[in-house]
């Protein structure tokens, strides 16, 4: 197999949606050697607080150490196997101890006793075999509190691998007057039926929304406006729904930025600041924290998303973060997580907290549509009804400078196309 | 390796380290609790333990009506009034199937709410995460986007099929009643079907003579499971 055959500069071979190998060298190659996305550091804020999730194919969980670390092992017991953590979150306590025999752990994975030591007299198990310990994640990081593994010993520092895309957590965290957030605990999981990168590609494809969202967006500018004309003024949320029957020409003059390893923005700013009391009132408390220059820096960056290629869509204005964990090809689950400002009044959560529920929501007006196209999409690829996916649009016209391509128009394929360069890196580079 | 004896048998055990002649069989072994002191995982790890109690969740009185044949605890709420929510409940239920949106938004007070919590430790349907959390004018919405012509999503056939049971009424005010049920839905979508199930807690009021709602809550039982797709309308 050579993946360079299916990549051209323009256009891509409908395989690498479906095809099981390939799939299977992208878990290897990308999902299982980047940093992942394990969760927020307030998810564990006890001693012995785990949080369990995926890495590539790997069961993972994290869990906070009696130090106050947080460490991310393999979910599987060194001695016959079994998972050691058996929920999606909970509390170990003081150690981990497998329910089948009773092999027990620290916290941070360390071999700690089996029940009848002397079992094991004269044999390999005992505390100086690393094999007898669980197996960490071999590398553990965090940036303002999101918490990062990876399954790879060598590669680029987390800070390396997000580069710009850090500005994601930055424009979160930035928005607290005390620069932190915390997670709100509850998650919500869709499955996509469809490959991974539709997703990733659909996330900062300014052309698609007139489109597939028309019909929430005209539905909820007749009621904005029905309101307006009754009381003078519609909630801000019936704009976020609104706004996604926006004229082509203006998501044509949004931009995406692109930058290596395939993560990008969409620049578009989403007008959070209307000039009411609570809106005051957090700006207020910003500025007393950062004074007033680094606030209007804070709050007039112009993003819409930010992505971190190949699995994290943040909105971060609004403190939403969608999570990727490919499953098979044709099949991948979404984790939907919302985060506080710590410190921030509190309608401003509750701001966000309505396009939470409405955008991000299991009842989603928005998503049900986007799920519909990337279903018919993957199996659209799975025909031989054509061979080759095209990422035509404006293909040439868009601007580099030091290997990051700005679009010239916000609807280019610009996105698209790079998170493709960087896909024939991971994957050519290993061949 | 020890060879097999002549008479086929397996060969004798080699005696215990403790002393006790090899040939001991299961039933002679006995396992007593060690009386109070800390056996199994505990043993290994005391302070293996998981830290969260559940929280106790009360199993809610059901009031029964006043006349008829049946006795006890009441609200107050007449088997006639009884008999008139589940049929009010029924036509909710029929009017969801039949995709009779209007109707179903019509059943709701003018300040009415739908309100799916994710949790059922939520009590607010403000200020936290919600499956769905509409007032009317956002329940408009939800109608006039599966209903316009480029709901791309509703192109595939799909349909529901409610069934509401174990009705009670829990508290009675003049003229209001909250109400407990469960239930049961089943949809199809293209090849596919789904099942959700929970409880309903409707708030009625009656006004001008009807029942409407005030709010209904809904409990759903996997609302935490992963949704393969995602819920279109109301359930």
């Amino acid at each position: 197999m050579n993946v360079r055959q299916l990549v051209e500069p323009d256009r891509v071979h409908r395989t690498v949606y479906t095809d099981q190998q390939i799939f299977d060298r992208e878990v290897t190659q990308i999902f299982e050697r980047v940093w992942v996305y394990c969760g927020h550091q307030s998810q564990v804020p006890q001693p012995g607080d785990y949080h369990a999730f995926t890495i590539g194919r790997q069961p993972m969980f994290m869990v906070r150490g009696k130090d106050g670390q947080i460490h991310v092992l393999h979910n599987r017991c060194p001695h016959r196997g079994v998972q050691l953590v058996g929920n999606q979150k909970g509390n170990v306590g003081g150690a981990l101890v497998c329910s089948y025999h009773a092999w027990s752990f620290q916290l941070d994975g360390k071999f700690r006793s089996t029940p009848l030591p002397h079992g094991y007299d004269g044999t390999r198990v005992g505390p100086d075999n690393p094999d007898c310990s669980v197996k960490r994640a071999a590398r553990v990081d965090s940036y303002r509190g999101f918490v990062f593994a990876s399954l790879s010993p060598t590669g680029p520092s987390l800070l390396e691998f997000l580069g710009e895309a850090k500005v994601a957590f930055d424009d979160m965290c930035d928005r607290s007057p005390v620069g932190e957030v915390e997670v709100v605990p509850i998650c919500h999981r869709v499955i996509q039926q469809s490959n991974w990168k539709f997703f990733m590609e659909n996330q900062l494809d300014a052309l698609h929304p007139s489109v597939t969202h028309q019909s929430t967006g005209v539905a909820a500018g007749r009621i904005e406006k029905q309101i307006k004309e009754q009381t003078g003024k519609a909630p801000l949320y019936y704009h976020y729904l609104s706004a996604f029957a926006s004229k082509f020409e203006q998501w044509d003059a949004v931009q995406t930025i692109n930058f290596p390893r395939g993560h990008g923005i969409l620049k578009a700013y989403m007008g959070l600041r209307p000039q009411d009391p609570d809106t005051r009132a957090h700006e207020a408390m910003l500025v007393e924290a950062y004074g007033p220059d680094r606030t209007e820096e804070y709050l007039s960056r112009g993003i819409h998303h930010v992505l971190v290629y190949p699995y994290l869509s943040v909105q971060s204005p609004l403190q939403q973060l969608r999570c990727l964990r490919p499953i098979s090809p044709g099949k991948t689950l979404s984790e939907i997580w919302h985060f506080r400002l710590k410190g921030a009044p509190e309608a401003i959560y509750r701001r966000s907290l309505w396009y939470y529920n409405l955008v991000n929501s299991p009842a989603t007006m928005v998503n049900a549509d986007d799920l519909e196209n990337w279903t018919k999409g993957q199996w659209g690829l799975e025909s031989e009804g054509g061979d080759w996916v095209s990422f035509h649009r404006d293909h040439g016209g868009d601007s580099e400078q030091d290997g990051v391509i700005y679009s010239n128009h916000g609807t280019s394929e610009a996105v698209m196309r790079n998170q493709f360069r960087a896909w024939v890196q991971y994957m050519a580079d290993t061949l | 390796m020890a060879s097999t004896p002549s008479n086929g048998n397996p060969p004798a055990p080699p005696a215990h380290p403790d002393g006790t002649p090899g040939a001991r069989l299961a039933q002679d072994i006995v396992i007593e609790n060690a009386g109070g002191d800390a056996v199994g995982a505990q043993a290994i790890a005391p302070d293996h333990a998981a830290r969260a109690a559940p929280s106790p969740r009360p199993v809610p009185e059901v009031a029964r009506p006043t006349s008829g044949p049946t006795s006890g605890p009441t609200t107050g709420a007449t088997l006639d009034t009884l008999r008139e929510i589940e049929q009010f409940l029924y036509r909710q239920s029929e009017l969801l199937d039949g995709k009779l949106w209007q109707d179903y938004i019509d059943l709701f007070t003018d300040d009415g709410v739908y309100w799916m919590p994710v949790t059922p430790e939520q009590t607010e349907w403000e200020g936290s995460p919600s499956i769905f959390a509409e007032d009317k004018h956002m329940m408009e919405v939800r109608m006039g986007r599966v209903t316009h012509p480029t709901a791309w999503s509703q192109a595939p056939m799909w349909v529901t099929s409610h069934v509401v049971g174990n009705v009670a009424i829990e508290a009675e005010a003049p003229g209001e009643w909250r109400v407990r049920s469960r239930f049961h839905l089943m949809e199809l979508r293209r090849d596919t079907v789904r099942h959700f199930g929970g409880t309903y807690r409707h708030t009625l009021v009656r006004q001008a003579g009807q029942l409407k709602i005030k709010l209904q809550r809904v409990d759903m039982f996997n609302a935490q499971a992963p949704y393969d797709y995602v819920l279109q309308v109301w359930v």
